[in-house]
């Protein structure tokens, strides 16, 4: 194994058994992530890349492959407290306030209780809810709620964020804002990122790699770099730069069969 | 938008006057009787009813005084309506007691019987009623947190649970009086038994709730069974599990009264019932229905409260 | 967490398993139970005692297979009719003639109980007075124990000389009503929001919307509560046999058997309704797969 890598996935597959006959949710995927990296995961449903973050993070296991995160298996990752994870629904507990919610791993980790506190109220402004801990999550719109499932992710800080397509059920004008801000946050703390989206231009702004990748089998069909610079705004979508990215990427899905039915 | 002017007239004038009526009924019903009895009643019912009318009329969501009111005013003044109509009718008919007794008798009868009825009371609802419901619905969450760890008794006892909510437990009444005698505490466990079953479907049904995602965030904390229990499963389960009490505190009522209809020491509700029915006395009978009615609702009542305050979270405990 | 359906897993090995072990519990608790009985107060050896326990007269606990038999006795091995100065009649011998005489006070509470309820749902729901008025009496009188009612109603129809079959049905009818109210108010009240606004593009009255939207989507409700009902019913008409001292039905069987000590006579009473109990669930179930078949909904 490589030293050095984030996350190593050599030939991994998946197949599951369903009652109308094996789905071959990942087939032979091959990646390489350096740590620092956003990358991205994108493709139509049923591509495997939703599958592929969750044998990441040990929620699912391959059939064969190997895959190491952080040095060591996915299991031992997930047990070492390695990874964040946010979820396509923010998955907040409607019983306890935005501020608890964001102290529920650090509870699980058995943080002292000043040091929960603190560090609730530190993420919290970070991802600007300052003055809203003492809310519950259905007193906060959707995309206050999503912030705070990434607030909690980020607050036992882990190395390694992987997203599920946090934004995908934001409105187009709120999910502009948060790529500002988790762009902004991933400057500032310099994380290793999985993203996964099935917006085009969602992956361009936001990563500095897009995997792409198309199903029936599931499979990475290309991997771009993404190299548009560093301090990216919302208007580097207009740049010729991006389109062209946004262009490759297209062709890409196209080649795997995305938009066939 | 507000109601149109005139309204809290329209629903108190009538709401009054037909209370005013209503009263004179009864007095006349009591008393002379005759033509200006049912004259008045009409016009009690008429008037109730209108008022009534008017103030279903009012719309719900409105920020008037009215409005707010009206979720327990409209009931109540329903409430009174039929009362009323049941006074003057069985007075004023003269119907035979043993057919149905007037509300006045019945209320007299209660002030007058208060020693009797405390004591039935304390014998059936507090020795009964409350520990049986309490050890049955520890019992049925008990086992269900083995059923929730254990998946292999889950799938084994929950049919079996499910259909034996469906069968006649209470009557097991006269094996358990064989097994525990006649006191209190056959009836006690007739009540943990009937009150065992829904705990245990409602609890499992409550434990495996808490949703896809959520649960695999504790997963992705490598959080243990039990620590998963305690911060997301417990709590997701709690609005099952105040509906398993809501339903137990019904169950445990009617467990206790009707297990005693097999046999009980010579105090009890269900005792009072079946011999004074033996001896036509049914004012009494009648008071001590009354009585049950009460504490079966002021105990459902309870747990309502405190169902609000531990699921306040929960979409239909917020105002939205 | 794979994403085929587990929930489709038979779960006949747990379940038989587990029915296995309370039948083993059963057999190994009857000796505890009896011990105190002269039979057993002089019995030595283990094996010895476990026979003599499950084979006792009076026992405080019968063995499973005591019950079955005396089940099988009562029913099938008792004439189901005889002959009398009236013709042939129902052997009261025959727990079956029992079972009856409660089943159809059951069938006739829960038919009637039935119809009010629906009748009484399709009222409020269109009448803003009943509902706001009724409604919550109906939600109330969920939280009194009605079956304390039995007695008195028993005595007030038998006061103007009704008495056997109609006052218990009058109890099933009345314990059966409230939840089919409720269940039914709850699914005419369900239609989508969206559809009912539908309906309204069309111009539909009051009947069509009733008969093409709210009756079709209320079933689901219709049936879990029938289902409730129909065993809330059956316990009225047990324990309407109980207050006068009736000689006929299960609940009377249960109550003389009491009286009189008879255990074994307790139990297959009770068995016997609970058989009843699972064959009138199972009844409604097939009516409701039938309905939602005939509908097209998912088996």
């Amino acid at each position: 194994m490589t030293t050095g890598m984030a996350i190593e996935i050599r030939d991994l597959s998946l197949t599951f058994q369903t009652a109308d006959g094996p789905v071959y949710a990942l087939e032979k995927a091959n990646l390489a992530v350096r740590p620092g990296e956003f990358i991205s995961f994108i493709g139509p449903s049923g591509c495997g890349k939703t599958t592929l973050l969750r044998v990441i993070a040990d929620l699912e296991k391959p059939t064969s492959g190997s895959i190491t995160v952080n040095g060591v298996t996915p299991e031992a990752a997930r047990l070492g407290r390695q990874y964040g994870y946010v979820f396509q629904a923010p998955a907040l507990y409607p019983w306890r306030t935005a501020e608890a919610n964001v102290m529920l791993p650090l509870e699980v980790f058995g943080y002292s209780k000043a040091e929960r506190q603190e560090r609730a109220r530190r993420y919290l402004a970070m991802v600007n809810l300052a003055g809203f801990e003492k809310k519950y999550p259905w007193q906060l719109s959707g995309g206050m709620q999503q912030r705070v499932s990434i607030a909690r992710a980020l607050s036992f800080e882990p190395a390694l964020l992987l997203m599920d397509e946090p934004f995908g059920a934001l409105d187009e004008i709120v999910r502009d804002r948060l790529n500002e801000q988790l762009l902004r946050l991933w400057a500032e703390t310099r994380k290793t990122v999985i993203f996964v989206t099935h917006s085009i231009p969602e992956a361009v702004f936001l990563s500095t790699r897009i995997v792409v990748m198309s199903p029936r089998p599931g499979r990475i069909i290309d991997v771009i770099d993404c190299d548009i610079g560093d301090r990216r705004t919302l208007d580097i979508r207009e740049t010729p730069e991006f389109l062209k990215i946004a262009h490759r990427v297209r062709e890409g899905l196209r080649a795997g069969h995305s938009y066939d039915d | 938008m507000s109601a149109p002017s005139g309204t809290p007239s329209r629903i108190l004038l009538p709401g009054l006057a037909g209370m005013g009526a209503a009263f004179l009924a009864v007095l006349l019903a009591h008393g002379t009787g005759g033509i200006l009895l049912w004259l008045a009643a009409l016009m009690a019912w008429l008037l109730l009813w209108l008022a009534n009318h008017h103030w279903s009329a009012v719309p719900e969501r409105a920020p008037t005084a009215l409005a707010r009111a009206g979720g327990i005013g409209i009931p109540f003044l329903f409430g009174f309506t039929l009362l009323f109509l049941w006074e003057v009718i069985c007075v004023g008919l003269k119907v035979p007691t043993v057919l149905l007794p007037p509300p006045s008798m019945i209320g007299a009868r209660i002030a007058g019987s208060l020693p009797t009825l405390g004591a039935d009371f304390v014998q059936t609802v507090i020795r009964a009623v409350i520990p049986g419901w309490i050890m049955g619905s520890l019992a049925g969450f008990l086992i269900a947190l083995l059923c929730d760890r254990f998946g292999f008794l889950r799938r084994g006892l929950m049919p079996i649970g499910n259909f034996i909510s469906a069968l006649p437990i209470i009557g097991i009444a006269p094996i358990l009086v064989m097994w525990f005698g006649f006191d209190w505490q056959s009836k006690a466990a007739v009540v943990v038994v009937m009150t065992f079953f829904p705990m245990l479907v409602n609890t499992v049904a409550g434990l495996a709730s808490a949703g896809h995602l959520e649960r695999d965030l504790m997963r992705s904390y490598g959080a243990s069974w039990s620590r998963t229990l305690l911060a997301l499963r417990l709590p997701a389960a709690m609005p099952f599990i105040f509906n398993a009490f809501k339903i137990n505190a019904t169950l445990a009522m009617i467990g206790a009264i009707v297990a005693e209809f097999f046999g009980t020491p010579i105090v009890g509700m269900g005792f009072r019932i079946s011999t004074e029915v033996g001896r036509m006395a049914v004012d009494m009978v009648w008071a001590t229905i009354a009585i049950a009615a009460i504490a079966g609702s002021s105990f459902y009542a309870l747990l309502v409260l405190a169902e609000r305050r531990v699921t306040f979270w929960h979409p239909s405990n917020r105002q939205k | 967490m794979r994403m085929a359906n587990r929930s489709g897993e038979s779960a006949f090995v747990p379940v038989a398993t587990i029915t296995a072990l309370i039948v083993v519990i059963w057999y190994l608790a009857c000796l505890p139970m009896n011990a105190d009985l002269p039979q057993l107060k002089d019995a030595q050896g283990l094996g010895n005692r476990y026979a003599i326990a499950w084979a006792l007269e009076r026992p405080v606990l019968p063995s499973p297979h005591q019950v079955v038999f005396e089940l099988y006795h009562s029913t099938i091995g008792t004439r189901l009719f005889r002959q009398t100065a009236d013709g042939m009649v129902l052997n009261p011998r025959n727990l079956l003639f029992h079972a009856w005489v409660t089943l159809s006070a059951t069938l006739v509470g829960f038919l009637i109980g039935a119809m009010l309820g629906i009748g009484l749902a399709i009222a409020i729901i269109h009448s803003r007075v009943l509902q706001k008025s009724l409604m919550p009496w109906i939600i109330a009188s969920q939280t009194i124990p009605i079956l304390a009612i039995a007695p008195i109603i028993i005595v007030a129809l038998g006061s103007v000389g009704l008495t056997g079959l109609i006052p218990k049905s009058v109890i099933s009818a009345y314990l059966s009503f409230f939840p089919i109210t409720i269940g039914m108010v709850k699914g005419l009240s369900s239609a989508d929001a969206m559809q009912l606004d539908l309906m309204r593009t069309y111009n539909a009255s009051r009947p069509v919307t009733f008969t093409k939207l709210r009756w079709p989507a209320a079933l689901p409700f219709l049936f879990a509560s029938l289902k409730v009902s129909i065993s809330i019913s059956l316990v009225g008409a047990i324990v309407g046999e109980l207050p006068t001292g009736a000689q006929a039905g299960l609940g009377a069987r249960l109550l003389s058997g009491s009286y009189y000590g008879q255990t074994v006579q307790i139990w297959s009473a009770l068995f016997m309704a609970a058989i009843l109990a699972a064959l009138l669930l199972a009844l409604v179930s097939l009516v409701e797969r039938l309905t939602l078949r005939a509908m097209g909904g998912r088996p």
